[in-house]
């Protein structure tokens, strides 16, 4: 077992099983016991708090551009102390609008949906639901958590570069991310983004080959596969989906590098330039699109899966009732991972690609819904005749399966090849992706802060700005994104700085200003959550050990769980983790570590060989 | 269920009130396949979508928490789930199979009697050649383009010499059209709303979509009651600083009126012999372009 070197707290009584070690158990200096934690726990609240502030940056710069958009013949003047330069008497300067578009889909997408979701929640819960002490590499885990801080450092610092950040939109392609000619922040800031997302992916890699081997090794007695809370499932797909796609974007991103800086032409081919014929031939920048896309839409699952555990786990706790179909959840789950593999070029119908690709990638694209819809069905089935408890943590839940299926169901239009045709590059695009992988995870992400905060702090989150936190927001998704639906099927392009110039599109002032309004108004709800965060670590109600009344094993720990976890021995496991409302059983509720022996008034008969 | 009632009430309100303008006018033959379909695939989206968000609201609403009441143990019905698997796949299979026929329909080969035209991207405007009375675009080299022959034509191609860089973009009503599209920069998208068109423009491999347009341009002014109507020619692929102001306008004549127009035109080198005369010698413009290319990518 890799966590022989753990030392644990030394407030947590001292009656240990494997390693009656002879350490003292002194107080660890701050700076080892939270700033370079080996300690799971610790490294979530550090990816959770970075994500956070990565979330704020981000719902800041799309504020400034909806400003843009929503007025786009005003002038600002009262952003210049906040952007110097970046105002040009009183208007947004037009490259640095495309940098504030790069910069909120490359921060929203990575560092707060990626590293900040599967950071923190695979980080705090696989240990503690699998029952281990702590990951399998609590060093390979502490050098994931500093990656990702070095790729942020970099990555903001290029905020602030004089030719400005990336902006050649968050997806990157080139030419002209390789040109600094064709857009200045294609310069410096777009070297500053390669190497940062170098370092991203590194960290990626650590945190999910970690994930991956401490769910296969280090489970606790009794913990087979099929007893897994579905959150560690979903953890567990995700990591692999990690590791197999993010090195194809680091590749991608080499030889962009390459393209950069060494001449190459990989990606260039037959350019003239700013004056200039560049001398590059052969490359095809299509290349480019398909590497990004292996990367590009795993990712986008790589956002959604951990939501789709985390809810899943909330919805059956908070309604009393065992997850409908376990193992059609797993294997829808399974079925999507694998998918997700195989449609990555239903992004690229017009890139000029051969249209039977495009057939191909239809048909494939349009199978995912299959396992999509069965998730939605056995969530509705797990809510009927449920007896439901309406934590916050549980409206955002059934407020992401709201959103999960308005954004879903949109995904079949666009996934259609001939329909994308006339959709690619929309606000319908636009709000499609917002509903179903950006709101919808935020709310997953949501859902999982306001139900294991206890765990996290031993303090309670305070459930009526809860309340007001979640209405604020869900509202706030809707109004911002379902009109988005409407100009997006007019044709309305995306990333415009302004669009009064087309006849086509300047019909929709109103709705524009709008939508800006409601996402500004939005984003503000957020420092609702800030403040209850930051408030209830400190002032919130004291938590009791076990406050949803949760059958998994992380309520099994003492409130301020130590070092590893557990004082004493690490519980078994006997049975599935969703025995809730089990008819027969005393309390509503059975955790995985009581046996069946105690439980002889409600075992099933195919349970009773088991007592 | 109040944000059930409310926000379903809303959405019904907004869509109505949005509708008449969403429905951008379609003025091509496979527009109106694509619009269909569109619409086919939103109704089915739209049950689906009615039934699963009532359900859900619903039950929320129904099943909240009471202290006497104990849920129902229901871990898995085989039954059911076969059955919510199987309905969803039949009806994708369904949608499939006609966005399929629909999708081959629309980028199938253009007929062989299609007019050509090219249209090329660049920052930031969209530049078109016809290929004049030859009916053949002669051949382009990115190391010949400079301030007059924007496109990089090649003049010792006999096929160039008589092509035509209008203007304006005029296309015929009711032919079809086969646009071949490049660019010279970076990737545009070259993306005609009104006629359901859409292909990247990509440097350095050339792409192409053709359609047949079924209403002028004076057609379209009278039906949507707006006189001053213009189709537009939108940059739909993010491509620096003026992306946004990337527009061309496509006048679609009735065929006499387009013959009238073609007529005017004079082919590009007509009053630009210099062109043909530097082209004696192409050999040193290459050199001489290279040399400064390499320059600048050593910088």
């Amino acid at each position: 077992m890799a966590s022989t070197d753990i030392s644990l707290h030394n407030n947590v009584p001292i009656a240990h099983d494997e390693h009656d070690h002879e350490h003292d158990h002194h107080d660890q200096p701050f700076i080892f016991k939270y700033i370079f934690s080996q300690d799971h726990k610790v490294i979530a609240k550090q990816f959770l708090i970075s994500g956070i502030i990565w979330a704020f940056i981000g719902g800041a710069l799309s504020s400034l551009f909806r400003l843009q958009l929503g007025w786009p013949n005003e002038t600002m003047p009262f952003l210049e102390p906040i952007l110097g330069k970046w105002i040009e008497g009183g208007k947004l300067n037009q490259e640095f609008y495309l940098a504030l578009v790069t910069m909120h889909g490359t921060i929203m997408v990575f560092f707060v949906l990626t590293a900040g979701l599967s950071g923190t929640f695979s980080n705090f819960l696989i240990p503690l639901q699998i029952g281990a002490r702590d990951m399998a590499s609590g060093f390979l885990n502490m050098l994931s958590y500093w990656f990702f801080f070095l790729s942020s450092v970099i990555m903001f610092t290029s905020l602030f570069l004089e030719t400005g950040p990336a902006s050649a939109g968050w997806t990157i392609y080139p030419p002209l991310s390789a040109l600094p000619q064709a857009i200045p922040g294609s310069g410096t800031g777009m070297t500053m983004w390669l190497v940062a997302m170098v370092f991203f992916i590194v960290s990626s890699l650590l945190g999910s080959i970690n994930y991956i081997s401490t769910i296969i090794n280090l489970r606790t007695a009794g913990m087979s596969m099929t007893k897994l809370p579905l959150t560690i499932w979903a953890f567990f797909l995700t990591a692999v989906l990690g590791v197999l796609s993010f090195p194809v974007l680091f590749s991608a991103a080499l030889l962009l590098v390459f393209d950069r800086s060494f001449g190459t032409s990989f990606y260039l081919s037959d350019i003239y330039v700013a004056g200039q014929a560049l001398s590059n031939t052969g490359g095809s920048p299509i290349l480019f699109q398909h590497l990004f896309w292996f990367l590009g839409h795993p990712e986008v699952y790589i956002v959604i899966l951990p939501g789709f555990g985390i809810v899943s786990e909330v919805i059956a706790t908070n309604a009393r009732k065992p997850i409908f179909g376990y193992r059609a959840m797993i294997g829808s789950m399974l079925g999507i991972s694998i998918l997700s593999f195989v449609v990555w070029a239903h992004h690229m119908f017009v890139s000029g690609m051969n249209p039977f690709l495009g057939s191909v990638f239809m048909f494939l694209t349009l199978i995912i819904a299959v396992p999509s819809a069965v998730k939605v069905f056995n969530w509705l089935a797990t809510l009927w005749r449920g007896n439901i408890i309406f934590t916050p943590a549980m409206l955002f839940s059934i407020g992401f399966v709201s959103l999960f299926i308005s954004g879903g169901l949109t995904g079949i239009i666009l996934g259609n090849s001939a329909l994308d045709i006339q959709l690619h590059n929309t606000y319908f695009v636009v709000a499609h992706f917002h509903l179903v992988m950006g709101s919808s995870a935020f709310f997953g992400m949501f859902a999982g802060v306001y139900h294991w905060f206890p765990k996290m702090f031993g303090r309670m989150m305070d459930e009526k700005l809860g309340y007001i936190h979640f209405w604020l927001t869900f509202l706030g998704v809707y109004l911002v994104f379902l009109p988005m639906h409407y100009v997006g099927i007019a044709g309305f392009p995306r990333r415009y700085y302004s669009w009064t110039a087309f006849e086509t599109f300047s019909q929709f002032a109103d709705l524009n200003m709008f939508i800006s309004a409601a996402a500004i108004i939005a984003w503000f709800a957020q420092f609702i959550f800030l403040f209850n965060f930051v408030y209830s670590i400190f002032r919130g109600r004291r938590a009791d050990a076990n406050p949803w009344r949760s059958n998994t094993l992380e309520w099994t720990t003492p409130i301020h769980p130590g070092h590893g976890n557990w004082p004493g021995a690490i519980p078994a496991v006997y049975r599935w983790p969703y025995d809730y409302s089990k008819p027969g059983a005393e309390e509503d509720y059975i955790p995985q570590n009581i046996p069946h022996s105690e439980t002889k008034s409600s075992n099933l008969s195919s349970e009773k060989e088991l007592e | 269920m109040l944000f059930l009632v409310i926000g379903g009430a809303a959405f019904i309100w907004s869509f109505q009130n949005a509708e008449e303008r969403i429905h951008i006018p379609v003025g091509s033959v496979h527009g109106v396949w694509i619009d269909d379909m569109f619409w086919l695939t939103m109704v089915v989206i739209g049950i689906v979508f009615v039934i699963t968000q009532i359900l859900l609201f619903y039950y929320s609403y129904r099943y909240q928490y009471k202290e006497e009441k104990r849920a129902y143990f229901f871990p898995h019905n085989n039954k059911l789930e076969i059955i919510w698997t199987m309905i969803p796949a039949v009806v994708m299979a369904l949608l499939v199979f006609k966005g399929w026929k629909t999708w081959t329909k629309i980028t199938d080969p253009a007929p062989k009697e299609a007019m050509v035209v090219e249209i090329v991207g660049k920052q930031f405007n969209w530049i078109a050649r016809y290929p004049g009375t030859d009916n053949a675009l002669g051949n382009v080299r990115t190391n010949l383009i400079d301030a007059t022959n924007e496109l990089g034509i090649d003049f010792s191609d006999q096929r160039s010499v008589d092509d035509i860089l209008p203007s304006e973009i005029h296309i015929p009503k009711g032919r079809p059209i086969l646009f071949k599209i490049r660019s010279r920069d970076v990737i545009h998208s070259f993306y005609l709303p009104h006629f359901r068109a859409q292909m990247h423009a990509v440097p350095g491999m050339p792409t192409k979509f053709w359609f047949v347009p079924t209403k002028t341009t004076a057609d379209m002014a009278t039906e949507t009651g707006n006189p001053d109507f213009k189709y537009e020619l939108v940059c739909n692929q993010i491509c620096g600083a003026n992306h946004f102001a990337m527009r061309a306008v496509v006048i679609v004549d009735e065929p006499e009126e387009f013959q009238k127009w073609m007529s005017t035109q004079k082919a590009f080198v007509a009053d630009k012999p210099e062109l043909l005369k530097n082209l004696k010698n192409p050999q040193g413009i290459v050199l001489d372009t290279k040399k400064e290319g390499t320059n600048k990518a050593a910088l």
